[in-house]
């Protein structure tokens, strides 16, 4: 396949975080539809410093849907209409000819634009460090299989640590909620034995950090169906329930409190 | 993604600092997901009252004497332990916490949500992507909570203020006798509209919070979690059609008073009216 299509792109563009930002229109002709949506604005970008203006700013790092460095809005969707990819791997074959497509940053008042379609996104490594981490004394390496970790709370972490922390689910959410990442990296921690130790303390300073920054769930479901790695409801759940629990236990590890 | 590095003060500014903790178990109340368990339990118990209240007026179809009967025992719960109605007053003020903390909680939720949310507007705090912001998963009942709730709360001040204190129906309103009550009211037009448009506004209300509060309070259970869906269905179906039966039965004549035996005109006394009905109760045995 080495079709060619010709695109109308309405782009956000923002000088920095204090301008107002507008949409500017940009003909992206003659697309190979088998670049990823990446490329394709690497393309525009690369004529338009040849025009001599401005190229639009956007972030990637690996391209491959890992590193959760990428995330555009793409007419309304986050990472665009294909279901569990990251906005990388979308492809142009997705597109027909003459296709109109609006490309906006991730929207939250946590989220500000840096310039153009890149957003700061702070805030989830705030989270991270409120406890998204074990504590080990490091040293050689332990022997394998030296903790036993049942087969399913094992598989069930991975679902959980697949998350990328692209902020997708917050840009989808219309409550701009962070309930889905959240859940998915303190669980990935809670439901294995390594994470017991600090799992009532992770629970409660991981939430309260995200409560600090961003809205409240709604359960509207519409996270889930940004989420380029298919996060499951399921986790928001168990951290709501391990939330409260932690309230009820951390006080009686601390005596009072 | 997050490079664990700490340096204080990057980042945007929090939308809400952290706050100092009340005592243990207010502090549950002060964070958001404490909020929504508060929501979900007080709804559990919202959720209760209206499925007894459907089901306890489905004794309208027995007659205007089992109708009497069944609002008097109402008043005499707790036998002769208590004096009369102190049981029905303890439920109301219970009723009336629940409504309080239920609406608090969305509200202040709601706010939250607003604030953390650019260009918000009030309908479902949605913020606007100019793309065009299509919703996949969210569904009617959940992107209409914040409408139906205010439906709800306004229709619930109507209701009591017409089959409780009889505003409307003024000298035709008659104390203790709500098969009449009800029969007058409902058999205007306007009046069952109202009752039908606030009862498929509760059902929708109901769908979703139903399944919404298993989520909230944590219960997932990957074997049980389609029936969470099937469980709203089934309460909101359940409660449409209990509801939804009084104002159309009245309107198609199924509810009404031509063949009542203790007619209410041929009396002058309220009283007199309640022992008639009391009398044909005993006759029927
Ligand atoms: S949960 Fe999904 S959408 Fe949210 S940050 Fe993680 S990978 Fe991205």
């Amino acid at each position: 396949m080495d079709q060619v299509i010709s695109l109308t792109l309405k782009v956000w563009r923002q000088n920095g975080p204090d301008d107002a930002g507008a949409f500017q229109t940009y003909q992206a002709e003659g697309i190979s539809q088998d670049a990823s949506f990446l490329e394709m604005l690497d393309i525009v970008n690369e004529r338009l410093i040849e025009e001599g203006t401005e190229p639009i700013t956007f972030e990637s790092d690996c391209r491959e849907g890992i590193c959760g460095t990428c995330g555009l809005m793409i007419n309304g969707k986050a990472h665009g209409p294909e279901l569990g990819t990251a906005t990388c791997q979308l492809h142009m074959r997705k597109f027909n000819d003459g296709d109109h497509i609006t490309i906006e940053p991730w929207r939250a008042v946590s989220f500000p634009v840096i310039k153009d379609l890149a957003v700061e996104r702070t805030p989830l490594d705030l989270i991270i460090e409120a406890g998204g981490y074990i504590s080990v004394p490091t040293g050689s390496a332990p022997d394998a299989n030296l903790t036993p970790v049942p087969k399913e709370a094992a598989d069930m972490a991975f679902d959980a640590a697949a998350c990328i922390g692209c902020g997708a689910c917050v840009a989808a959410c219309p409550n701009s909620a962070a309930q889905l990442f959240t859940s998915a990296k303190l669980n990935h921690l809670n439901l294995l034995p390594q994470g017991q130790a600090e799992r009532w303390q992770r629970a409660e300073n991981m939430v309260e950090t995200m409560e600090m920054y961003f809205g409240t769930c709604t359960n509207h479901g519409e996270c889930h169906e940004a989420c380029p790695k298919e996060i499951s409801l399921d986790f928001i759940a168990f951290m709501n329930r391990d939330y409260v629990k932690a309230k009820i236990k951390n006080r009686k590890l601390a005596g009072q409190r | 993604m997050a490079q664990t590095l700490s340096r204080s003060g990057r980042g945007p500014q929090p939308l809400r600092p952290r706050k100092k903790q009340l005592p243990f178990p207010l502090n549950i109340y002060q964070t958001a997901i404490g909020r929504k368990w508060v929501m979900a339990l007080t709804g559990i118990g919202l959720l209760g009252f209206v499925v007894a209240h459907m089901i306890g007026n489905l004794h309208v179809y027995e007659g205007p004497a089992r109708m009497a009967e069944y609002a008097e025992t109402l008043r005499t719960l707790g036998g002769g332990l208590v004096p009369r109605g102190t049981i029905l007053w303890i439920l109301r003020l219970g009723l009336i916490a629940m409504f309080g903390l239920h609406i608090h909680s969305a509200y202040s939720l709601k706010e939250i949500s607003r604030k953390a949310s650019p260009k918000a507007g009030f309908v479902g705090g949605a913020k606007q992507y100019s793309g065009g912001q299509d919703f996949i998963a969210a569904n009617f009942a959940s992107r209409t909570m914040r409408w139906t709730g205010p439906i709800i709360l306004l229709y619930l001040l109507y209701h009591i203020a017409d089959l409780t204190w009889g505003w409307w129906l003024g000298d035709d309103f008659v104390h203790g006798d709500p098969y009449h009550n009800l029969s007058e009211s409902l058999s205007s037009l306007p009046v069952a509209i109202i009752y039908i448009v606030a009862n498929v506004a509760l059902a929708v209300h109901i769908f979703h919070g139903a399944w919404s509060m298993f989520q909230s309070l944590g219960i997932n259970n990957p074997k049980y979690n389609k029936a969470r869906v099937a469980i709203a269905a089934g309460l909101a179906g359940l409660i449409l059609v209990g509801n939804l039966s009084f104002p159309i039965l009245t309107q198609a004549g199924l509810i009404d008073e031509d063949n009542r035996e203790c007619a209410v005109e041929d009396f002058d006394d309220e009283h007199d009216i309640l022992i008639c009905l009391e009398e044909q109760l005993e006759e029927e045995g």
